[in-house]
């Protein structure tokens, strides 16, 4: 196991090192200099050569990567142009916005999914089964943006029940909390409806497995079959695909955050790169492939917990 | 026994819903087991042997429906009962046994568990009293060390260990019927011999009846008290076992029994005869017998009118038959081979292929598996010497994980000798993999695998299969292809109209047939066969068996038989080597092979086979002991471990010497071969002279 992870944490050490650089010298290489960039297309030339000479552009790119390296090894992660903040405190205040936001909808993704799909799975072609199955491809195919319109036009438009915007302010009259039910929503049945997807075909694959015949014919009550015998062996293939969704919820709800003016790190990574704020673009994406490469770790980890047959 | 019936099925009528309409399964079966009987329902695949099984269990899936009938146990209708009471006797008055273990234990549970669950259920037994139950039932299967076994996963144990695990779940409520469901197929002859011997006994102990589900006649003799012949749905003939297999009234059982190879029987006196035609689909029902399509004996007007009724044989009673026939059939006899030793004289030709000192080892490959710790290197072959003669038939058996199958895929060249090699036609080939090796070659030497249904791609037609070997090794023109594949398919005993179907349209046996086909479009030399007929029916496997002598005999082609099957090994084989743990550890004429002196691990092999014949009793050695695993050889003789005629240290510690008691013969063994001699029964029916 310490060999696992050691192996695993060396790997993403690794990745992360390799996507900065990627990144960084992306930067560099897309039209126009970082410094037009940062000061825009209103800028005198003068400016321009006057803030290259200033933050050591001039210097080459693997010299300022090493700096930009160490610097950030010491928490220092630049400036943000946009928010006129260090990044650090920008980023982890989005962040953690979304943090919660992805929370949130993770409790209720992962329990609704597996209720969902092991009650479709169980009983192939039932009528239970189809109308799950219906659901959740429905709402699946939706894109997050018509969701967030429709049920913002019904629950805010029409019935005046839930704000329409989620900017974490109290003001206008609405709780925080109330504030949070929509873009929840939405996400929520978004992907949800893919994961109960993936858990059905599991569970109607296991569910044909000569062991689950063994433990009905043992004369087991049917439910009894489906907790201790079926459902963990259903878990094994889309464990792994759900704590991926960890991922999307957090690096990806971009569509979601804007809908709803939510500030969080989807919303701030847009606005990052609407307003070319490098130092920002850079530290957002090494997070978001930080997130990826660990929620893979996890899943591999989650994988073996469920699996007996794998050992490391 | 004279004790009251524990079941007793009546006039039972099962149907599956296809998307051709409902499928009668089962037409109006009738038969039943007393108390403490075990009846033994054989017959080939697709004949509702196990439908018979899961509709006692109510387990029919939702295809599946009772359409009539009853199913009295204990005096109940199982066919009536709602779900309480159906759980309340599954699992402890009937309990089952399934064919592949592996897969019918839960695999994220440890065995312990699944065992506990039993008592737990049924009787509320708590924790403690379900888990000494338990132990005292592993004790019962004899698996040593109990207390261990009851902490692994399923996949932590071998296929022998995960039967006696089912075995001892199905037992520890004490049903009073078991149901096993071909129980020991896929197993090792060995293992095999091992799990009928437990179930012997324990049938005694515990006084459960058991229906005992079987296509392998050998198997169902050492269990039995009576059979039950099925063809179709329907029993054609049931009786004692000595009844069925001494005195056979059916020409359905009496083409089963000689289309069987056994121990005794050779291809040059004593061939197999195939049961003519296929098993027709279900779908299809004619009036009158279901055999009739297929029967020698069938006379039209007569039985193909009205059902055919069973009656009771003359003098026997207990024996039933379903045939009109059946008085008119003069008495069958049991097919023997003629004595043996006659071919001895065979001249010796000038080997086509040779294998010499082939040591075969499989490196653990960096990050082979995404989990899991570097593996320790395989030595699957070591310093292994053969020859086959052209015309000639080499056999190769031995138990899985006897290197047998990487020998045959070093001989194609999948894989490639460590050391040593393999000489075909003059030509060095052992460290040639497959893509070096030039059409020449590859024409030279072709395979057969074992499943048809792998090793045909299900999106082409068969033409194109063939179509394209013989554009590959013979470099034909596409617009030049028609005749010779109908050329092919003719040898092969196929129609020329299935080039134009897919594989998924084939029966297992026309799919073997169009690979071996597919094998002969090169005209090879050497044809290696790995397993070719044990995925196959009795009756496909004797004439696909009978196929390739006669292929082998037209063309001249010398053949690789690899199999575990000893019995298809003595009736097809010229020479035999006897392997393990990737060793020869016996090689020769088939005859010497078959008698004694035997290697110590060939002797146990024969003694483990099967054999459809009550009248054949042969005492079993048990091999006890672990198998080395493949990366920790023994210094010395491979077998030590296990071996019941071992001497002593030297056995571990010096590798045994080579010793040859007859021409062509060798046996490696610390024992001098003629007190081996001296020490063995021959363990093959001496044959009756003047036949």
């Amino acid at each position: 196991m310490a060999r696992f992870l050691t192996k695993h944490l060396l790997f993403l050490l690794l990745t992360l090192l390799v996507v900065s650089l990627l990144v960084f010298t992306l930067n560099e290489f897309t039209p126009g200099a970082v410094a037009r960039k940062i000061l825009g297309a209103y800028a005198t030339q003068e400016q321009v050569d006057h803030l290259t000479k200033q933050m050591g552009l001039d210097r080459p790119v693997l010299v300022r990567y090493v700096d930009y390296v160490r610097a950030a090894a010491t928490g220092d992660l630049g400036y943000s142009t946009r928010f006129k903040l260090p990044v650090k405190d920008v980023l982890f205040k989005h962040l953690a916005n979304t943090a919660l936001l992805a929370a949130i909808a993770f409790a209720c993704i992962v329990p609704l999914s597996m209720l969902l799909g092991i009650t479709a799975g169980m009983r192939e072609a039932s009528r239970l089964d189809r109308a799950i199955l219906m659901f959740s491809t429905v709402v699946a195919s939706i894109p997050e943006f018509a969701l967030g319109v429709f049920l913002a036009s019904v629950f805010v438009v029409w019935l005046g029940w839930l704000p329409g915007t989620a900017t974490l302010m109290a003001g206008g009259g609405w709780s925080v909390a109330s504030q949070f039910v929509l873009p929840v929503a939405v996400i929520v049945l978004f992907d949800a409806g893919y994961v109960v997807s993936m858990i059905r075909a599991s569970m109607v694959e296991v569910m044909q497995r000569p062991y689950i015949r063994t433990a009905v014919l043992k004369g087991m009550p049917f439910r009894r079959v489906i907790v201790r015998h079926a459902l963990r062996n259903a878990m094994l293939t889309p464990i792994t695909v759900i704590m991926l969704q960890i991922n999307y919820l957090v690096a990806g709800v971009v569509v979601v955050e804007t809908v709803f003016a939510y500030p969080g790190f989807g919303r701030m990574m847009l606005e990052a790169t609407l307003f070319k704020d490098i130092a920002l673009i850079e530290a957002g994406a090494l997070v978001a492939v930080f997130l990826a490469v660990l929620t893979n770790i996890l899943g591999d980890l989650a994988y073996i917990v469920l699996d007996p047959r794998i050992r490391v | 026994m004279t004790d009251a019936s524990v079941l007793d099925v009546e006039g039972l009528r099962v149907t599956y819903a296809t998307r051709a309409g409902e499928v009668l399964v089962l037409p109006g079966l009738d038969f039943q087991l007393r108390a403490g009987e075990a009846l033994g329902l054989v017959g080939e695949s697709g004949c509702g042997k196990s439908t018979v099984a899961l509709s006692i269990m109510r387990y029919l899936g939702r295809n599946g429906r009772i359409a009539g009938g009853r199913i009295l146990f204990e005096g109940r209708d199982l066919v009536t009962l709602d779900d309480a009471a159906l759980r309340a006797i599954r699992g402890r008055r009937i309990a089952m046994v399934y064919q592949d273990p592996m897969a019918s234990l839960n695999p994220v549970m440890t065995v312990g568990r699944q065992l506990m669950e039993v008592p737990m259920i049924h009787e509320g037994a708590d924790a403690a009293a379900a888990r000494a139950r338990a132990l005292a039932m592993l004790g019962e299967v004899k698996l040593a060390d109990a207390e261990a076994v009851m902490e692994r996963y399923p996949h932590q144990l071998s296929g022998g260990q995960q039967q006696r695990i089912v075995i001892a779940m199905a037992l520890i409520a004490g049903p009073a019927l078991l149901i096993m469901d071909e129980p020991t197929t896929g197993l090792d002859v060995t293992v095999e011999a091992a799990v009928l011997d437990l179930v012997r006994e324990l049938r005694q102990r515990h006084r459960s009846a058991i229906l005992f589900i079987s296509h392998n006649l050998g198997s169902v003799v050492r269990v039995c008290d009576r059979v039950g012949v099925m063809y179709r749905g329907e029993l054609v003939e049931d009786g004692s076992v000595r009844q069925i297999f001494g005195n056979p009234r059916h020409p359905y059982t009496r083409g089963l029994l000689d289309c069987l190879p056994t121990l005794g029987r050779d291809k040059r006196d004593s061939p197999l005869v195939p049961i003519a035609g296929q098993v027709e689909p279900a779908h299809v029902r004619r009036a009158g017998c279901g055999f009739a399509g297929r029967c020698a004996h069938v006379e039209a007007g007569r039985c193909t009118v009205r059902p055919i009724p069973a009656s009771v044989v003359d003098g026997e009673p207990g024996h039933r038959v379903a045939c009109l026939r059946a008085e008119e059939l003069e008495h069958w006899t049991r097919r023997r081979g003629a004595a043996a030793a006659a071919h001895d004289a065979a001249p010796a030709a000038e080997p086509v292929i040779t294998v010499h000192h082939l040591t075969k080892v499989y490196e653990p490959r960096r990050r082979r598996r995404r989990f899991g710790a570097p593996r320790p290197s395989v030595r699957a072959l070591a310093d292994v010497d053969l020859a086959a003669s052209r015309r000639h038939t080499l056999a190769i058996v031995g138990e899985s994980g006897c290197g047998k199958s990487t020998l045959a895929k070093v001989l194609s060249g999948i894989e490639v000798a460590t050391q040593g090699g393999v000489t075909l036609d003059g030509v060095e080939v052992g460290a040639l993999p497959i893509d070096a090796r030039t059409a020449v070659l590859k024409r030279k030497l072709q395979m057969v695998f074992q499943s048809p249904d792998s090793t045909l791609n299900p999106s082409h037609t068969v033409g194109y299969a063939i179509g394209r070997a013989l554009r590959l090794l013979q470099g034909r023109a596409p617009d030049d292809l028609a005749g010779a594949i109908a050329k092919l398919l003719e040898v092969v005993r196929l129609p020329p109209g299935i080039a134009a179907r897919k594989p998924r349209h084939l029966s297992g046996g026309e799919k073997q047939r169009v690979a071996i086909a597919r094998a002969l479009a090169g005209d090879p030399d050497v044809i290696v066969a790995d397993e070719p007929v044990s995925a196959l029916d009795v009756s496909v496997q004797a004439a696909v068996v009978n196929l390739l002598t006669e292929i082998q005999a037209a063309r001249g082609a010398t053949l690789i038989f690899i199999s575990h099957d000893l019995a298809v090994v003595r009736y097809l084989a010229d020479h035999v080597a006897v392997m393990y743990l990737g060793t020869v550890a016996e090689a020769g004429p088939v005859e010497r092979i078959f008698a004694p002196p035997y290697h110590p691990y060939t002797e146990a092999l024969l003694s483990a086979v099967p054999v459809p014949d009550p009248e054949h009793d042969v005492a079993r050695i048990l091999l006890e002991g672990p198998v080395p695993s493949a990366n920790e050889m023994p210094r010395g003789c491979p077998f030590a471990t296990r071996c019941p005629r071992r001497v002593g240290a030297i056995c571990d510690d010096t590798p045994p010497p080579v010793q040859r008691p007859a021409a062509g013969h060798r046996i490696a063994c610390h024992i001098p071969a003629d007190e081996l001699q001296r020490l063995q029964a021959p363990l093959v029916e001496p044959a009756p002279a003047g036949r």
